[in-house]
């Protein structure tokens, strides 16, 4: 009971003790994680080149300016591919992953027991794996080039996309199914008639917003070879020219914001 | 049909498509086609290449029903306790920081200066994906997991403010009326009538955060930031896929434990 | 026409929701079925056309088996059978043409479908049937621009563009004011009428059902309890069908308005014309 006796009446207190206990124990606990693994962390870190950080970012500050604009001529071709690397890994994944949506959701997998968590399972393996790792994978399996990163986007967008929509699914008006069916409709007339209606509005946005995560994590597949800009990134910070890169990051940022606006507005107008 | 009188014209109906103006149909089918063909056009594939590394790929899949967790597992469990505890600290470096920010960046608390500077901060940490971040960290404060905390960090700002800043934004006005009606302070108001509507929900972002960092953590360190993700880089440098897919493995699995405890813990919070 | 021999439903949990159900349905004859919420209505129904499967006994139509049917078989005789649904159950982003051409999707295959390229007597049928309905003007519009009571037209005419020899009306009126209520009424029973169809209509209300059918069937528990005319629910009867209550108010507001109806009908014919 949160009222307590004392010498001088009952008290009011928001929680019992007990609870009050377990909170303050939950709170040293997350406390005491966080310090051991703070400390973890500190042995493997070289202080030396923290405390001497300051320096560091001074001087490559004062070397990132001023930008290269030059260099921007050689850069559109690589944005170019990044773009497309985003896009076509888009409309694959959006290929495989409406299948996998429709086996993974309750109401319209085919089997509960045997095909759902297959397609579950192909969700969170898909959605664990960043696609800079399926990108390190697929170089090392086909060699570098611009359709490694494809695959790699793809693959990583499976599990996103099937994911939001078998959600979708599951959430749709039960009755609208079961007046087409009740007309007589074959299988593939009520998915069609019954539930791609319902669930267009949410899938749409989906892609969109895929597409613009994906724009995101293009630019950075050429690292590993898979392609687009970070492959200029990459040899523009191994050569330490710090003005190139300064002008590679200000390009992705702008192409970010511009498909974050256009994905924002496309979601706008369909809701 | 009851019988129908003799049929005078039959009316037309064609369905509806989705854009009604015939002539910008077809120009924005023809021009998504036209850049299909373009873009496509651009691959250029190594098919020889692709064809002698399908036998790699096979090697790969055939790995996951042989995942060797043994000839690695010093650097597998070394790599996999970095990205843990990197994982831990940041989450923990950044919901402490993003708190604030989302204060600051509720179009409903802050004053106009304030707001701007915390949307401006948000949209800084979200434009730059982790692995540029990380990578600039790493050029500043050396290599090693400490570049790695600051990116996670960091990057967990950009997602939990503004997640937090937009619920922030969505509570109901009326409880937050009448908690300051009473003449509460500023705290106050915070404490009664704003913490209580958005709780649930930062908890719940924080946990998915969590499961996000640490699928992070695994890649952050290709560019040398540390976690498992220097293991994975080098296992498949040596085409050790039997190691990499054993590191898949525990990562996916860590993931979906930690997906099912948060979803526990998110049912308990409501 | 339509036969049930001892139609039985047992759920999954255990629950009994049909208890040896026998029902013979001439052609032509409206019948409604009342009973208290839970007596297995919606379930009766859904057996007919197996949205839901029986546990037991024959559901014949014409002399067809349903209940035996496969899948193929199964769609050609739920062709034959229109229903209406109590929250209209319009697919709710598809526009009003689309929604009735859908009660032709047992008819047309897929890819004709898909394409919206249903027959052309198919689509002069839907908009006749717009017409008979009031909603001629309306065919374009997204089923979700409309009103509760035009919905549910939409609703009759999906139903009526099957060529139906039988409809299943599921709660017509459950989500409709009084007025309109009686408008969908009628016009259900004047549609029966015209085209000689049979309806089994489920209904919560008493003196709705005893105004506009011709015979009664009572559930409770999954058990009939009644079945006869509408002046022959009694006190006892209805007693029987829902439990103890005051029964005597309701009969006579069943009567009353029965007498006021012709007053108002006028009315409605007014205002639908507007």
């Amino acid at each position: 009971m949160p009222l307590t006796g004392t010498a001088e009446g009952p008290v009011w207190r928001r929680r019992t003790s007990g609870r009050q206990w377990a909170i303050w124990s939950a709170w040293l606990a997350g406390t005491a994680l966080f310090v051991a693994c703070w400390q973890v962390i500190s042995a493997s870190t070289t202080w030396f080149f923290v405390t001497d950080s300051p320096r560091v970012i001074a001087d490559i500050g004062s070397r990132m300016v001023p930008p290269a604009w030059g260099y921007l001529g050689k850069l559109w071709e690589p944005m170019w591919d990044t773009i497309n690397i985003a896009t076509l890994g888009t409309l694959l994944a959006i290929v495989m992953a409406v299948p996998v949506a429709f086996l993974a959701a309750r109401n319209t997998t085919p089997s509960a027991l045997v095909v759902r968590p297959i397609a579950l399972l192909i969700i969170v393996s898909s959605r664990s794996i960043n696609s800079l790792i399926w990108a390190l994978l697929l170089v090392s399996i086909m060699g570098p080039g611009v359709l490694a990163g494809i695959i790699a986007i793809a693959l990583r967008s499976i599990g996103f996309i099937a994911k939001l929509l078998y959600e979708a699914i599951e959430e749709i008006d039960r009755s609208q199914v079961e007046a087409v069916t009740a007309a007589g409709a074959g299988r593939g007339q009520v998915m069609a008639y019954g539930i791609v209606p319902q669930i267009m509005p949410a899938f749409a946005g989906i892609a969109v917003f895929r597409w613009d995560i994906n724009i995101r994590e293009s630019t950075v597949l050429g690292l590993v070879g898979a392609g687009g800009i970070g492959l200029q990134l990459q040899s523009s910070l191994n050569i330490l020219a710090w003005p190139q890169v300064t002008v590679i990051l200000l390009l992705i940022v702008a192409t970010v914001l511009v498909s974050e606006w256009v994905s924002a507005t496309v979601r706008h107008k369909i809701i | 049909m009851a019988a129908a009188s003799p049929i005078p014209a039959l009316r037309p109906w064609t369905g509806r498509p989705i854009i009604a103006d015939r002539r910008l149909r077809w120009t924005l089918g023809i021009a998504f086609a036209l850049y299909l063909a373009a873009a496509i056009g651009t691959i250029e594939a190594d098919w020889v290449r692709i064809w002698e590394g399908l036998d790699r790929g096979w090697a790969f899949v055939a790995a996951f029903s042989n995942p060797d967790f043994v000839t690695r597992w010093r650097d597998i469990s070394e790599g996999l306790l970095e990205s843990l505890t990197m994982t831990v600290v940041s989450t923990a470096i950044g919901i402490a920081i993003s708190i604030p920010i989302a204060l600051g960046a509720a179009r409903n608390l802050a004053p106009l200066p304030v707001y701007y500077l915390c949307r401006g901060i948000i949209t800084i940490s979200r434009s730059f994906q982790e692995i540029i971040v990380a990578i600039l960290f790493v050029a500043m404060f050396g290599f090693g997991p400490f570049a790695g905390v600051l990116t996670l960090s960091f990057a967990t700002i950009g997602f939990l403010a503004k997640l937090l800043a937009e619920d922030i934004e969505d509570i109901d006005r009326s409880q937050a009326e009448a908690v300051r009606a009473t003449g509460g302070s500023w705290m106050q108001w915070l404490n009664y009538g704003i913490q209580p509507q958005v709780m649930p929900r930062l908890i719940g972002l924080s946990l998915y955060r969590l499961d996000i960092n640490f699928r992070e953590s695994a890649v952050v360190g290709i560019v040398g930031a540390g976690g498992i993700g220097a293991t994975l880089n080098t296992a498949f440098d040596r085409y050790e896929f039997d190691t990499a897919a054993a590191i898949l493995i525990i990562i996916i699995a860590i993931v979906m434990i930690a997906e099912y405890a948060s979803g526990i813990i998110r049912a308990r919070v409501q | 026409m339509l036969v049930l021999e001892g139609l039985t439903k047992r759920y999954k949990t255990g629950d009994l929701a049909l208890d040896h159900v026998d029902l013979e349905v001439p052609k032509g004859q409206v019948l409604a079925l009342i009973g208290p919420s839970g007596a297995g209505k919606s379930t009766l129904i859904r057996c007919i056309n197996r949205l839901v499967e029986p546990t037991e006994g024959k559901v014949v139509l014409n002399g067809e088996t349903i209940s035996r049917l496969g899948s193929g078989g199964l769609r050609r005789a739920r062709r034959r059978m229109g229903m209406i649904f109590q929250e209209y159950a319009l697919v709710e982003r598809l526009s009003v043409m689309e929604n009735v051409l859908s009660g032709r999707l047992g008819y047309v295959g897929f890819w004709q479908s898909w394409f919206r390229r249903f027959p052309p007597k198919d689509i002069e049928n839907a908009y006749r049937l717009l017409e008979r309905v009031g909603l001629e003007q309306f065919y374009d519009k997204r089923a979700d621009e409309l009103s509760g009571g035009q919905r549910q037209r939409v609703g009759i005419a999906r139903a009526l563009i099957q060529d139906p020899e039988l409809l299943l009306v599921d709660e017509p009126t459950a989500s409709l004011d009084p007025k309109t209520s009686r408008q969908i009424m009628r016009l259900i029973r004047e549609l029966c009428a015209e085209r000689g169809l049979a309806a089994i209509i489920n209904i919560h209300d008493v003196a709705l059902a005893q105004q506009f059918v011709e015979r009664i069937v009572g559930l409770r528990q999954g058990k009939m309890v009644y079945d006869g005319p509408p002046d022959g629910l009694t006190p006892e009867v209805l007693t029987e069908i829902y439990g103890e209550e005051d029964w005597q108010a309701t009969r006579k507001k069943g009567g009353e308005e029965r007498a006021a109806d012709a007053i108002v009908e006028d009315d409605e014919r007014l205002a639908g014309a507007l």
